[in-house]
Order: C-alpha cells, then structure tokens, then sequence
C-alpha cells in the first residue's frame, strides 16, 4: 500500500512539475543559447552511437529474417520487414533506450548533484525558478531532437539491412529489390506513428528524469540512486508506454 | 569604500525589512527541529543566531529563505508571508550558504550575472559593471573568469556574498558564513558583512557559533539550544551569562584532566 501511494505521489509530482515548467514555456525565446546548448547536448552527442546501433539492428533484422524467410520464399519482402520494424518499433524503442541510458542518466546525475550541493536552494532564493532555467530548455531539446534521431535510426537501419541483403551470399536480395519491396508495403503513416512513439517516449524519459533529479534528497551517495532510479524508470516506461501508445495509433 | 551608483539604481535599495517568527515549528517526520520559536528582527540591524551543531539554527534560516514549510506558526518578513514563493518578488532576499552553493558550470562572473541576466534588470553593460562592483568590494576581481572548482574555501565564501551583492538585497542572510575559515579569513568576512550593513542598511541575520564574529558585529543575538530559543538580547547581554547551557557554550574551559567525552562515556555506562 505504502509502495502504492509512493507511486501515486511520484506520478502526481511529475505531472506538477510539467505544469510549472509549461507556465515558462513564453520565456523559451530568450533561453535561446540554453535551448541549443541542450539540442547539442541531446541530440549531436547522441547521433554516433544512434547511427551505429540502429545500423547494426537493421543488419541483423535482415540477416534474421533472410534466415526464416527463406524457408517460406519470401525473401523479397525482407525490405518491407525490416522497414516496418524500424520504423514502427525498434528505431523508436532502441533510441529512446539509448537516450534514457545517455541523456537521462546525464541529466539527473546534473540536477542531483545541483541539488544535494544546494545550487537549486541557491536558484529559488534568487527567484530563478529551476523549472524555467534547467527544465524547459531540456524538454525543449528532447521534443526536437527526438525525431531527428528516429529519423536518422530508421534510415541506417534500413541501409544496414540492405547492405546485408545485398552482400550476404544465403539472401542475395539487391537493394533495388529491397527498396521496392520498402517502399511498396509502407505507408507514410507507418514512419510518423514511429516519431509519435519516440516523441512521446524522449519527452517522458526527460520529465522523469529532472522530477528524480530535482527530488534527490540527502548526500553524494543519494546522486548515484538517483540515476540509477531514473534510469529503471525511464525503461519501465518506455516499454509500457509502448504497449499503449501502439494500440492507440493503430486504433486511430 | 565607497557606495557605487550601481547599487543605488535599484528601487529596491533603501526599503528594509524586519522579520517576525511566531510560534515557528518544525518536525521532520518523528523528529521536532524547531520548538515554539517566538523571534522578531528589526528593520537594518545584525542580528545573530548563535548555537552548537545541530540545535536547528540552519533550520530556522531556511524558514525565513522560504525554502522549507513550516510545521506550525509563521515567518513573516515585513508584512509578507516568508513561506509565499510570491514574496521573493516582493522582498530582495539574498542567502549565502554554508559551502557557497555556487554553479560549478559557471564561471565566477557569470555566477554573479546569472541574477540580473535572468531577472533583465540591465544591459550587458550594466550587469558588468555591477558584476565588477561586487567583485571589488570583496577583491575578486582576478577570480572573475575562474571556475568555482579552482578556488579555496575562503575565497568561495566571498564569491557567495559578492553574488549575494548583485542582487542589491534588502535581507541578507549568512549561513556559518566564518566555518573552516582561517582566523584571518574570518575576520576579513567578520569586517566585510559589518561595512555592507553601514552602507547598505541591509538587515542581516546570521547563523553562526563563532562567538567572535557574533560578539563582534551583532546587534542582538538569539542563542538555540534543541530547537528552543534559550535567550535573546544585546552582546553585553551574554558577556556573563546566567544559563549555564549558554555560559558553557560561549566559555568552553579545557580540562584536559578530566575531558569532556570521557564524561560522555562515563554517562553512558
């Protein structure tokens, strides 16, 4: 019961933080230099090792699916599998996983600290809200930056997949016939329901993770918990998240 | 030194104002802090709250900052509810704390711009030229493009009392602003808060247990003891204290044929 309440009490703290940090969103203009610090921070940093894992899940979707597909002959619409996949689900899951790994822990490891050394007290004395300075440029970012790296997912998966197609001898699928089969079965629907998801997951995992920062109570030690509570969180959510938010895109 | 005009641009500067705590109390789940605190500050004066470790003195700043809630009672600074975030539009409140709570990702002047660069109370040139102002009342003007990680605990104290400045406050409140200061460094911070009242009328409170500093520049003090108030009145006032609490606080006697924490252990037994 206590678990629950705590529960509760998290969820309620987090969407009061959302509504106090949405109350500043006029200022956001002239946090203009905070903005792309954190866009920078966010979403160039992230873009390498985006580019790489999404190439390398892409490559093994193709090489896992040649494999069983072949039994059926149905290797020519390996494309239209590895295109729907990344774009509907893992281009936005394993991003957003990344993200909660690379950016969330980054972030309330920040504001934990900031808070357990009494830089946030500093800021309220001085009536500088911390929802204002440290958590709206932030949730700024993630809302851009968070498509543009499922974008940039999608797109290396699919040229991954298509470079294992094309060069691995027990598929053999060209790329032009891989394309086409890409192209033919997807719809654009199919790609924007996939950047809802990742929106909608990158906004989520920066809200929790600057509620767990900003409530980071006690000393040094309390910093490490709090990362390692935001970083579970933002996992819990994201898969949960995705259950539902699927079922509502497909149902609309 | 002499008042600089930017400090004096500010509305704000000149209007003062005195603190009332009534019936202030505080529990930390099971634990009670603060008991029944009755304290009134008046209007441009130093008023020092002295006490061991851990009887609530910090506890009690943080009420009149308005960064904690108060149990039961109130703090009410002038006319305005302590506790109200609304008040700090009303009020200038500036706290330096303890360790200095500076943002270690900024430099020392951005530290002190942050303020007015947020608050758009000038220009650029403005903020300069106040931001140089404070750094030269507490000589830091060669610490200006300095990281807070690149300096000693003293000089982190001043930093949080000239960003304190910059703000152009009309209640100043010090946390243990002497603690693991030399005695020379104590001394100069001792000097620097007495001269910022003479020139700015600014009420200052400050929590402390060195009895030089409070001695030296208070106008009144409070003693706390276990989250009570065990006294309050002028220095001269607890040059011979009658409470023997007080009076072992302030005249510690060093007995090294029968020390103190072998009495502790004694009573313990």
């Amino acid at each position: 019961m206590n678990h629950l309440s705590a529960i509760v009490g998290h969820i309620g703290g987090t969407l009061l933080l959302l509504v106090r940090t949405l109350k500043f969103i006029g200022t956001l203009p002239r946090q203009w230099a905070r903005f792309i610090e954190q866009c920078y921070l966010i979403g160039y940093t992230s873009l390498p090792i985006v580019t790489i894992l999404s190439f390398f899940i892409g490559s093994v979707l193709a090489l896992q699916s040649g494999y069983s597909m072949e039994n059926f002959g149905a290797k020519q619409f390996i494309g239209t599998l590895v295109g729907l996949t990344m774009a509907r689900e893992l281009g936005p899951v394993m991003v957003a996983i990344l993200i909660a790994g690379r950016v969330g822990s980054a972030i309330t490891a920040e504001l934990a600290s900031m808070k357990v050394y009494q830089e946030i007290d500093a800021l309220t004395t001085m009536n500088i809200p911390p929802e204002r300075m440290l958590v709206l440029p932030r949730l700024a970012a993630i809302t851009v930056m968070m498509p543009v790296l499922a974008i940039i997912a999608n797109l290396c998966g699919w040229y991954g997949g298509a470079l294992v197609c094309e060069y691995t001898h027990t598929i053999s699928v060209d790329s032009e016939a891989y394309f086409t089969a890409l192209k033919e079965y997807m719809k654009p629907h199919d790609v924007t329901d996939g950047l809802i998801k990742a929106e909608v997951f990158g906004f989520v995992i920066v809200l929790v993770c600057c509620y767990i920062g900003l409530n980071t109570r006690g000393g040094p030690r309390e910093i490490g918990a709090s990362v390692t509570k935001a970083v579970v969180s933002s996992l819990i959510l994201i898969l949960v998240l995705d259950y539902f938010v699927t079922k509502a895109l497909l149902m609309s | 030194m002499s008042t600089s005009p930017a400090f004096t641009a500010s509305p704000f500067v000149g209007k003062t104002f005195g603190i009332t705590v009534a019936k202030l109390t505080k529990k930390f789940g099971r634990t009670t802090v603060l008991r029944d605190i009755d304290l009134e500050v008046k209007p441009g004066e130093i008023f020092c709250i002295m006490g061991p470790s851990g009887s609530g003195k910090t506890v009690l700043l943080k009420h009149i900052a308005g960064l904690e809630t108060a149990t039961s009672g109130e703090v009410r600074i002038g006319e305005y509810d302590a506790a109200d975030p609304e008040t700090r539009n009303k009020v200038h409140l500036a706290l330096v704390f303890q360790a200095g709570a500076l943002f270690n990702s900024l430099s020392v002047y951005d530290n002190l711009a942050l303020y007015p660069r947020e608050h758009r109370e000038c220009n650029e040139a403005g903020i300069r030229e106040r931001v140089m102002h404070a750094l030269s009342i507490l000589s830091l003007e060669k610490a200006a493009n300095k990281f807070p990680s690149d300096l000693s605990g003293g000089m982190k104290k001043r930093v949080a009392i000239a960003r304190a400045l910059v703000m152009e406050p009309q209640l100043l409140l010090y946390d243990e602003p002497t603690s693991e200061l030399d005695p020379v460094m104590s001394a100069t911070l001792t000097e620097i808060i007495a001269t910022l009242r003479e020139q700015t009328a600014v009420t200052s409170v400050v929590v402390t247990h060195d009895r030089d500093l409070a001695f030296a520049i208070a106008d009144r003090m409070a003693f706390v003891m276990d989250g009570r108030i065990l006294g309050v009145g002028r220095p001269a006032d607890f040059k011979n204290p009658t409470d023997p609490v007080i009076a072992n606080f302030l005249n510690p006697v060093i007995d090294l044929k029968n020390p103190r924490f072998k009495q502790l252990e004694n009573s313990h037994e």
